[in-house]
């Protein structure tokens, strides 16, 4: 997502990357970042929390609009309201997706 | 209050995104000025979490992935302003989708955007946001020469004059 928004803004049109991994989106040299500790899947928040989803929308284009120069990174201070072992469980797919599925399977052969 | 990057990862799955440094070729700057005020600006959405419209569009390609599991579905969808949620569909094998289908808002907001667009925060928002699905073949060869150059003349077509992006 990163390189997708370096892509976009190359052509001319700003960008902002809202998401749970800023110190990646940096390292991949996203030109804004506004990071937010939520559970994957989760970037605006809570479901049907319109507050929280809200400030994160605000605080995007602020960043969007108002930062000044290349590199601009932005995090949110909102804890998850969820413990922290159900929110990492409940993100998680039902079942492992194809690549950790073959990654656990070369694991068990060797 | 600085986020931790990881605090939401499995530990196994660190290695693959800490330290990591620059894509391939792109460690160098790139800044596009947001040179008008935001009240008289339009803004375009972009997900990735693999959105699309049940009734009009084909679901990302999960099948293809799961018979090549290095790769992922690169192709981009249009999703109306106008979306209802119960018209959103969700292809995404990395994530649990149960709070996507109960508030597609927590990955594209199209009613809090709308919101700020009726308050004058924001001049308008985009007739037309996107939708990708994340999880994409390392090199991102398919996106760098076919989806990234189409969802670029999209946002022209839309006159956005800058764009919200939201990874899954």
């Amino acid at each position: 997502m990163p390189v997708l928004a370096r892509w976009i803004e190359a052509a001319g049109i700003p960008t902002v990357v809202v998401t749970m991994m800023p110190a990646v989106a940096e390292e991949r040299r996203a030109p804004r970042v506004v990071g937010v500790e939520f559970p994957f899947g989760h970037a605006f928040g809570m479901p049907g929390d319109r507050a929280m989803q809200r400030r994160v929308l605000e605080l995007a284009l602020r960043v969007l609009a108002g930062a000044s120069a290349f590199g601009s990174r932005v995090d949110l201070d909102i804890e998850w309201p969820v413990p922290l072992r159900e929110a990492y469980r409940s993100w998680q797919p039902k079942e492992p997706s194809p690549i950790v599925k073959k990654l656990l399977e070369s694991r068990s052969r060797s | 209050m600085i986020v931790d990057s990881y605090r939401f990862l499995p530990r196994s799955f660190r290695p693959f995104y800490e330290g990591r440094g620059p894509f391939p070729g792109e460690g160098y700057p790139v800044w596009a000025p947001f040179a008008k005020r935001l009240a008289g600006s339009r803004i375009a959405l972009l997900t990735s979490a693999g959105i699309y419209l049940k009734g009009s569009q084909s679901t990302f390609d999960l099948d293809g992935e799961r018979a090549r599991p290095e790769w992922g579905d690169p192709t981009w969808r249009v999703i109306r302003s106008s979306t209802k949620p119960d018209e959103v569909g969700v292809a995404h094998l990395h994530i649990n989708d149960d709070d996507l289908h109960t508030d597609p808002e927590v990955a594209l907001p199209l009613r809090g955007l709308d919101e700020l667009v009726s308050e004058g925060v924001v001049g308008s928002a985009a007739a037309n946001h996107l939708s990708v699905m994340g999880y994409q073949d390392r090199r991102l060869e398919d996106w760098r020469r076919t989806t990234v150059p189409a969802i670029i003349d999209h946002l022209r077509t839309e006159q956005a004059d800058g764009l919200v992006l939201a990874p899954a």
